[in-house]
C-alpha cells in the first residue's frame, strides 16, 4: 500500500532487536500462560470444581464453608456459568460432550437435568446419598432431580414465582388478597386501576415458565407424555388446558395492562416496573423482595415503597382450580467425568445442607429446598413471605420434563411470542406441530 | 486537493522474462515464496480447511451431540430440510437486507470520512484517525450491548432525546418489533464498522496521482468533477476491496442479533441460525449444513465481486 512509502524511517537496528527480544518474550509469556491453563486441574488432588450459575457470592461461601468443615478432606473450589440458564447448559454441554473431567460440582437448571442425566454426563447417584438428601425437601425439587423414576441430582435450592402486589392498590381495586385470585380479576383490577401487571412476555425462557405455570393451572401439560424416541412424545398444547392458557396469554397481552416493552419484558425490567410503581401486580420470583431491601438499605428506594410490598400464591387460570407455580431453582449434579465422584457427593451433601441452604435464602434471597428451613426463625424475619414461598412451591409444576428441553422451549417462545399474537385453538396446534416437526429433525428452529 | 506527500506513483513495470519462459532468479525466488510462506500456510490448511470439511462431512449425519451413540448418515437430508424451511428463506433475507443496507451507508460515510482524514490538517490528523478509528476498536458484542443499552426503553436515552421526532416517545420498544429492531441493529452495525472502510478508503485515496489532480485542475475541472472523473475511477480497487471485505464481514451478522433481540421478531440471520442449530440444539448435523451453507454463500460472494467486478487484489495492496 502506498502509506507504506510513507514509513517512519526512524528506529535502527538496535530497536527493531529489542523490539524483537520484547516480542518474542511476550509470546513466550503469552504460549507459557496458554499452556498452563490447558493444563487443567490446578489445585491439589482433592480440589473439586464446582460450576456456579452467578449469584451474589452465597455458593463460594458454601464452598469454603464446606471446604473448612471437611478437615482437608477436599476444597471445593467455584468456576462461574454464564448468566443465562440457556447459556449455562450450552457451555456444559459442550464441555462435557468432550470428556472434561474438570468438572465435579455443576449447579443445574432443573429443565435440563432429564437431558443431561440422559447422555450419561451425570455420576450416578448413590442410593444412600438419594435417600439422604430426599428426606424432608418440598415434592417439586425431588421431581426437578429425578429422571426416569431415578434421583441423578441432589436437591439444592428449590424457586418459584409468587403474586406480588401493591398492597394500596389491591385494596382499592377491592381484592380480597388472602384468597386466591384469578389472571382475569387481576387484569380487571389492572384496568380500573389504571397500573399495570407485570408478566414476562420477553422471547426467552422466561416465556416457557409463564406459559407452563399457565398450562398446568388449568390442568394441563405441555408434554403429556415423555419418551425417550421423539416421536413417542405425547403434546398436550391444543388440548382444552392449553387453550385456556393461550386465552389468558392473549388477555394479558391485549387487554392495555402490560407495559410498552411487554415483548422484551423479562424479570429484572418486571421488577424495575414494580419499584418504579408503573406496575402493581407482578409475578415474579422471590429475589424481588432482597432487590428491594438492597435498594432501600443503598437509598434508591422509598421504605414506604417495600411497605407496600404485598405476596401471595401464584394467580389461578380457573377460579376452582388450583394455581400450579412455575418451579426452578438449581440442583447440584457430579459430572460423570469427574475424577472423585464419591467426594463430591460427599461434598454435595455438605452444600445442601439445612444450614447452608439456610444461609443461602437469608444472604442471597434463594429459597430452599429443604422443607425444615422455612421454619428457620432467621428465614422467617428476614423473609416473611416464606411460608407462602413453600406453600407455591408444594403445589409447583416443573417444567416439561425431556431429553429435548431446549427444543420445547425453544419451539413455544417462537410460537407463542409476542404474547398479543397468541390465539387460543390456533396458537396451540402451530406449537405442537412446529414442535413434532423440529423433534423429528424436518424443520429448523 | 489532498495533502499527501505521497510521490508520484509512476509505475515502472518489472523486468520480467517472456511469458513460459521462468528464469533462474524466478525460480529462485519463488521457491523462496514458497519456503516462507510454506509454514503459514499449512497452519492455514490446518485450522481452516480442516474444520470445513469436517463441517462438510458433519452435515451429511443425523448427529446430536448428547446421543453420539445414535448418529446415522443421512445424505443430503439436512440440505432439503434446510432449503425447504421458510425460516432459513426469512433469515436469508434479513441477512440480505443488514448486508446491503449497512455497506451502502457505510461505503458512503466511510468516504466522507476518509475524505475528511485525507484533508485534515496535518497538526490534527493523527488525533483525528485515532478518534475515528475508536469504534471500530470496540468490541462487537460492548458495542452491542451499548446500543442496546442506549435504545432500551428503561435504561436508555434516545427515546427522551429524541422524542421531538415523529413516532418516537418514551413508550417506543424499539426492539417490540420487527422494523425498529432492524433499525438499530444496522445501527449499531455502521457505527462500528464504518471506520474499516475508510481506513480502506484513505489508502484508496493515497494511491490517487497527484499529477492527474493537477492536470485536473489546470484543465478547469470543478471539485465534483475531479472526485466523479478522476479521484473515484483511480480507487476503484480500493472501492470493490473495501466493499468485498465489508460485505463478507455483514453477511456473517451475528452478535448484534444475539445481544439485541435474541433473534425474536423475526430478525435471525443465517449466521444466528447456524448458532441455534449447532450451539443451542446440539444438532451438530443439521447446524454444520447451515453452516456450509453459509460457507457457500460467502464464496459465491467473494467470487461474485472478485470474477464479476474484477478485482486485483494484487493492485488494491499497491504491489501493481
Amino acid at each position: 500500500m502506498s502509506v507504506r512509502s510513507k514509513g517512519r524511517s526512524s528506529g535502527g537496528a538496535a530497536t527493531r532487536g529489542r523490539r524483537r527480544q520484547l516480542g518474542g518474550a511476550a509470546a513466550a509469556a503469552v504460549l507459557a500462560s496458554t499452556l498452563a491453563a490447558c493444563g487443567g486441574d490446578s489445585g491439589a488432588a482433592n480440589a473439586l470444581t464446582w460450576y456456579i450459575n452467578p449469584d451474589s457470592g452465597g455458593q463460594a461461601e458454601i464452598a469454603a464453608r464446606c471446604s473448612e468443615a471437611s478437615g482437608g478432606a477436599y476444597t471445593i473450589e467455584t468456576a462461574q456459568l454464564p448468566r443465562e440458564s440457556s447459556a449455562q447448559r450450552e457451555q456444559l454441554v459442550r464441555r462435557l460432550a468432550a470428556n472434561d473431567a474438570s468438572i465435579d460440582l455443576i449447579s443445574l437448571d432443573p429443565p435440563y437435568i432429564p437431558e443431561f442425566a440422559e447422555a450419561g454426563f451425570l455420576a450416578p447417584v448413590p442410593e444412600d446419598v438419594a435417600e439422604r438428601v430426599t428426606e424432608g425437601v418440598v415434592p417439586s425439587a425431588v421431581e426437578g432431580s429425578t429422571w426416569d423414576g431415578e434421583i441423578v441430582a441432589v436437591p439444592f435450592w428449590a424457586n418459584t414465582q409468587l403474586l406480588w402486589y401493591k398492597q394500596s392498590v389491591a385494596e382499592a381495586a377491592g381484592l380480597d388478597m388472602t384468597q386466591p385470585v384469578t389472571w382475569d380479576q387481576l387484569v380487571q383490577a389492572a384496568q380500573e386501576q389504571d397500573t399495570q401487571l407485570a408478566a414476562q412476555g420477553i422471547r426467552a425462557e422466561a416465556l416457557t415458565v409463564w406459559l407452563n405455570a399457565l398450562i398446568e393451572s388449568a390442568g394441563g401439560s405441555v408434554i403429556t407424555e415423555t419418551a425417550e424416541d421423539p416421536e413417542n412424545i405425547e403434546l398436550g398444547l391444543a388440548e382444552d388446558p392449553g387453550t385456556r392458557a393461550a386465552e389468558v396469554m392473549n388477555l394479558v397481552g391485549t387487554s392495555g395492562v402490560v407495559g410498552p416493552a411487554f415483548s422484551t419484558a423479562g424479570e429484572d425490567a418486571n421488577v424495575q416496573a414494580f419499584e418504579d410503581g408503573e406496575a402493581s401486580f407482578m409475578v415474579n420470583w422471590p429475589f424481588v423482595y432482597g432487590r428491594a431491601l438492597s435498594a432501600v438499605e443503598a437509598g434508591t428506594l422509598d421504605q414506604s415503597v417495600v411497605d407496600d410490598y404485598g405476596w401471595t400464591i401464584y394467580p389461578r387460570v380457573n377460579p376452582d382450580d388450583p394455581s400450579a407455580p412455575p418451579y426452578g431453582g438449581i440442583n447440584l449434579g457430579v459430572g460423570a467425568f469427574s475424577a472423585a465422584p464419591e467426594l463430591a457427593y460427599e461434598a454435595a451433601e455438605c452444600i445442601v445442607s439445612d444450614e447452608n441452604q439456610a444461609y443461602y435464602f437469608v444472604t442471597n434471597g434463594n429459597p430452599a429446598s429443604s422443607a425444615a428451613v422455612y421454619d428457620d426463625p432467621e428465614v422467617l424475619e428476614v423473609f416473611p413471605m416464606a411460608p407462602e414461598i413453600r406453600q407455591s412451591l408444594e403445589q409447583a409444576a416443573p417444567r416439561p420434563q425431556t431429553v429435548y428441553y431446549s427444543e420445547v422451549s425453544g419451539a413455544l417462545q417462537r410460537s407463542y411470542h409476542p404474547a398479543s399474537s397468541v390465539t387460543p385453538g390456533v396458537t396451540g396446534e402451530q406449537a405442537a406441530e412446529l414442535i413434532r416437526a423440529v423433534l423429528a429433525g424436518e424443520q429448523l428452529l | 486537493m489532498t495533502t499527501t506527500t505521497l510521490p508520484p506513483t509512476e509505475k515502472t513495470q518489472p523486468v520480467s522474462a517472456p511469458r513460459g519462459a521462468i528464469s533462474d532468479r524466478s525460480r529462485a525466488e519463488r521457491k523462496l515464496g514458497w519456503l516462507l510462506a510454506g509454514p503459514a500456510f499449512l497452519v492455514m490448511l490446518l485450522v481452516t480447511a480442516y474444520p470445513i470439511g469436517q463441517a462438510i462431512w458433519y452435515s451429511l449425519f443425523s448427529y446430536r451431540l448428547t446421543d453420539p451413540a445414535n448418529r446415522s448418515f443421512t445424505g443430503l437430508t439436512n440440505y432439503v430440510v434446510i432449503l425447504t424451511d421458510g425460516l432459513w428463506w426469512q433469515a436469508i433475507w434479513v441477512t440480505v437486507l443488514i448486508t446491503v443496507v449497512t455497506v451502502a451507508v457505510e461505503l458512503v460515510l466511510g468516504f466522507a470520512l476518509a475524505l475528511v482524514m485525507a484533508k485534515a490538517l496535518s497538526a490534527i490528523r493523527p488525533v483525528l484517525r485515532a478518534a475515528i478509528l475508536i469504534p471500530y476498536a470496540v468490541i462487537t458484542v460492548v458495542s452491542a450491548f451499548a446500543w442496546q443499552f442506549a435504545f432500551d426503553i428503561q435504561s436508555g436515552f434516545v427515546n427522551s432525546w429524541f422524542a421531538w421526532l415523529p413516532g418516537i416517545g418514551a413508550d417506543t420498544d424499539w426492539f417490540g418489533g420487527w422494523g425498529t429492531s432492524i433499525l438499530v441493529i444496522c445501527l449499531a452495525e455502521i457505527w462500528k464498522t464504518t471506520p474499516f472502510i475508510s481506513l480502506l478508503l484513505l489508502a484508496g485515496l493515497a494511491q490517487v496521482p497527484e499529477v492527474l489532480q493537477e492536470a485536473a485542475k489546470v484543465d478547469g475541472a470543478s471539485w465534483w468533477q475531479r472526485m466523479w472523473r478522476v479521484t473515484i475511477p483511480n480507487m476503484k480497487a480500493a472501492i470493490m476491496v473495501a466493499l468485498l471485505f465489508r460485505t463478507l464481514d455483514a453477511f456473517r451478522v451475528f452478535d448484534s442479533i444475539y445481544i439485541m433481540t435474541g433473534g425474536a421478531n423475526g430478525t435471525e440471520s443465517v449466521s444466528f441460525l447456524a448458532y441455534r442449530q449447532t450451539i443451542a440444539r446440539v444438532e451438530i448435523g443439521l447446524g454444520s449444513a447451515v453452516s456450509v451453507l453459509l460457507f457457500l454463500s460467502v464464496v459465491l460472494i467473494a467470487f461474485t465481486f472478485i470474477k464479476g467486478f474484477r478485482i486485483d487484489l494484487a493492485q488494491a495492496r499497491g504491489e501493481g
